[in-house]
């Protein structure tokens, strides 16, 4: 693998820093064991505006850019599951990063609130917005919640694993599995 | 041409403080069908006159599910998605996936491969922004001949891309742990010969455009995008050098092998369209020299690492996060693996979307005709924004 | 109608060498509409800068008078469905259409506008354009050449040149029957409403190999003894 000009964060004595700056703030590494070994912090959602405050204005971090803002949807964790937003932060003017920030919302279904830090980072909003469209995590202190790609009055939030597409394949001769068997299906239907 | 009901209209126009038909401020709905916007993108302005009041992007008209459709193919299969998202430039979104696939399974390239790599991608960026200018002069009203004369040299890249890689658009090119062909000793010329006749376009582009008094009064001082609110709102790419912040990946990571190319970062002072016109002119000089350089230097040898098993390839459990320089700022893969032949999650990281974060504020106070001309030098391409 | 009106080639030919133009309204009319093609300037994803690519110096469209894209629907002839036609964007390209005057034409470029293309699977992705308006010419390719955009077009002025003014293959706009408009489909809660046009579209009769023989088997038995 080519080496990285701009290293990886060391996630330990961030955590170390955030420890001492936000007072109270549970943060949590979460080790990576791929050879990219880019390392996340969970943290707590209460305190995460602080801590994002924190990181981007700390003269020794100045994690000015925040890259990218993803939701991941994990059903099978922890008994009910959580949704999950993921930053990547790197620092314009120190040339670093990224470090990861991770938040967790308590379940899938009703507690789906976290913490939006658009307000820290204003590159955060469109992809939030993104994030409360396609994976339904309710981001409080959002300038503009509202779906970003699908229509409004769209149901459901089609990147979550358990989303259930709209049935509209009625003839497929086609080779891809997926696409034949959902065809097949119909035909039995329409024969039936 | 809006889609909205009666209803929501109205709300939306009690939001924004006008309900009553005396009002004398005018919604307009730019897009999703407009000469202008460069695909299918939407904006709902609000006008005052010929004044930009309220401007708010709407997305999601070319949103076709790359990523969910990701999570059911194989590492492999998502490689011709990728192709798909920025239609304009392929084989540096290639690169990016085959990047993020590496770092999450620590596969090496070999040197040839790499040397390809820089070649392609820096081909791709000549006729990208190339190809920019042309449809920025198309929205500032030179019809067609701008245009054409970027076409003609973005036709001379793509024979090059054809012959290569098989397709003119989606090359479908790289693979993780090298490049699927080797190119020729006759394609490298070839491409040399592309390279050494693109400078005489630029001198010619540039003396039909760069001092036009139409240009400069369209652009200086339009669409002005101030340093610390363009790395406040993550914008990436020549947008950003224009506005004077000095960041580019290939500098700043040095990913793949762009540490042993010197090579100029332009940067601008204004953060106006001018300079992000400018800018994308002296990116192409430079991006001939990095192709001059690696044409020069590019080794013998493989150009697909022996032991990456494309079929077949599962990752283990685990994420990794990489990025590169895309004509069009900072395009990022994020790639979360459960150790299985699909991707957990697959996620773009796309500029063109992130760009137009602050487009409302770049165009406040200006005319629809900037509104346009704004847009276009953002440089975005909806198959990346919508995705 | 050819028997009535159409002149023989052979006294055409020969009253032309004198000078003398002799020719029918219905080949008048078809000439006229099929070389001045006015596309809408109307792009909707990668194939959309193939089109433009098709229109550019190397491969000129012009050569075949189609080169006037006009970006208002109300002075466009043909509808050239140059990509991926999403759920969101569907009602738009049906209600441009719409708008369009008769004579009007559509051509569905590239493997998305027919079919879904690579996208088929995407739960925001029209599966074809054909199941709200109706397509004269597909094109297949991801995208399909400008060589290929250039081809579509010279078969649909085959296409229209074989139109005559009355009878079955009449033109759309000749007859005061047909629909010049269709429905715009609605958003619903996952899909649109309705997800397609039954007055246009309907599931083509393809004999899909079936997934489990014995299964199949049965059905087919159950068929024979009702």
């Amino acid at each position: 693998m080519s080496p990285e000009r701009s290293a990886n964060m060391d996630v330990e004595m961030v955590r170390a820093a955030l420890a001492a700056a936000v007072p109270g703030c549970q943060v949590e590494i979460i080790a990576n064991s791929r050879p990219a070994a880019q390392h996340s912090l969970l943290v707590d959602a209460e305190h995460a505006v602080a801590i994002a405050e924190f990181l981007r204005d700390d003269a020794a971090l100045r994690l000015d850019y925040c890259s990218n803002v993803t939701g991941i949807d994990w059903p099978m964790k922890d008994g009910g599951g959580y949704l999950e937003a993921v930053y990547h932060l790197y620092s314009m003017e120190k040339k670093h990063g990224p470090l990861v920030l991770r938040l967790r919302t308590l379940d899938r279904v009703a507690a789906v609130h976290l913490p939006s830090l658009a307000p820290v980072w204003r590159s955060a909003e469109l992809q939030e917005r993104e994030i409360f469209d396609l994976f339904g995590i309710q981001f409080d202190g959002h300038p503009d919640l509202r779906r970003l790609l699908m229509w409004e009055g769209f149901a459901g939030h089609p990147m979550r694993r358990d989303y259930v597409e709209p049935d509209d394949y009625e003839y497929e001769p086609t080779a891809h599995e997926t696409v034949l068997q959902k065809a097949q299906q119909h035909q039995r239907e329409a024969e039936r | 041409m809006t889609s909205m009901t009666t209803a929501e209209l109205e709300r939306q126009q009690a939001e924004m403080g006008f309900d009553d038909g005396a009002s004398h401020l005018l919604e307009v709905s730019m897009g999703p069908q407009h000469p202008s916007t460069h695909g299918v993108f939407r904006m709902d302005v609000v006008l005052d006159g010929e004044r930009i009041v309220k401007l708010k992007p709407v997305f999601g008209y070319l949103h076709r599910n790359h990523e969910k459709i990701a999570e059911s193919e194989t590492y492999l299969g998502s490689m011709p998605y990728t192709d798909r998202l920025d239609y304009l430039c392929s084989l540096t979104n290639n690169w990016g996936y085959a990047l993020a696939v590496e770092r999450l399974a620590g596969i090496t390239v070999p040197e040839r491969a790499e040397y390809l790599r820089v070649i392609v991608a820096e081909l791709t960026r000549l006729q990208n922004h190339a190809c920019l200018i042309g449809f920025l002069l198309q929205d500032m009203g030179a019809s067609g001949t701008p245009l054409m004369y970027a076409f003609r040299e973005r036709e001379t890249i793509l024979d090059l891309f054809e012959s290569l890689t098989g397709a003119r658009m989606m090359c479908n090119y790289l693979r993780f742990g090298g490049c699927r062909v080797d190119a020729t000793p006759e394609w490298l010329r070839q491409a040399q010969q592309a390279v050494e006749a693109f400078p005489k376009f630029l001198d010619e582009y540039e003396q039909l455009l760069t001092g036009n008094e139409i240009l400069v009064a369209r652009t200086q001082g339009v669409g002005l995008l101030p340093k610390d609110m363009a790395v406040q709102a993550g914008i990436t790419g020549p947008t950003l050098r224009a506005s004077g912040i000095n960041y580019d990946v290939r500098k700043v990571d040095g990913y793949g092998i762009y540490d042993r190319f010197a090579f100029r970062v332009p940067l601008g002072e204004h953060g106006d369209v001018f300079d992000r016109y400018m800018i994308r002119l002296l990116e192409m000089r430079e991006s001939i020299a990095i192709l001059r350089q690696a044409l020069r230097e590019i080794p013998a040898g493989p150009v697909q690492d022996a032991r990456t098993k494309l079929r077949g390839f599962r990752p283990k459990p685990g994420e990794a996060y990489a990025r590169i320089e895309s004509p069009k700022g900072e395009l990022g893969f994020y790639l979360v693996s459960d150790g299985s032949a699909n991707p957990y999650r697959y996620r773009v990281r796309p500029p063109s979307l992130i760009n137009l974060t602050v487009l409302e504020e770049m165009c406040l106070g200006r005319n629809v005709a900037d509104v346009v001309v704004t847009l276009g030098s953002i440089d975005i391409v909806m198959g990346e924004v919508d995705r | 109608m050819r028997g009535i009106l159409a002149v023989d080639a052979q006294l055409k030919t020969e009253l032309q060498r004198q000078g003398i133009f002799a020719t029918t309204l219905q080949e008048l009319y078809n000439w006229g509409r099929k070389n001045s093609l006015w596309p809408l300037n109307f792009g909707l994803a990668c194939c959309a800068i193939e089109m433009i690519a098709s229109t550019m110096a190397r491969y000129d469209l012009a050569r075949f008078g189609a080169e006037v894209f006009r970006p208002s629907p109300r002075q466009a002839d043909l509808m050239i469905v140059a990509g991926t036609v999403t759920k969101k964007m569907a009602p738009q390209v049906v209600r441009l259409y719409n708008q369009m005057p008769e004579p009007k034409y559509v051509i569905a470029m590239g493997a998305c506008a027919i079919s879904g293309g690579p996208f088929k699977q995407g739960y925001n992705v029209l599966k074809g354009i054909d199941r709200f308006i109706p397509v004269d010419v597909y094109i297949p390719g991801c995208p399909p050449r400008p060589e290929a955009l250039i081809d579509a077009l010279l078969t649909l002025q085959k296409k229209i040149d074989a139109q005559t003014l009355t009878g079955p293959n009449q033109p759309r706009c000749a007859d005061a029957a047909a629909p010049s408009e269709f429905l715009v489909p609605q958003f619903g809660a996952h899909d649109l409403e309705p997800p397609q046009n039954p007055a246009v579209w309907h599931p083509p009769l393809v004999q899909i190999a079936p997934a489990q023989p014995v299964a199949a088997t049965q059905s087919t038995a159950g068929a024979h003894e009702s």
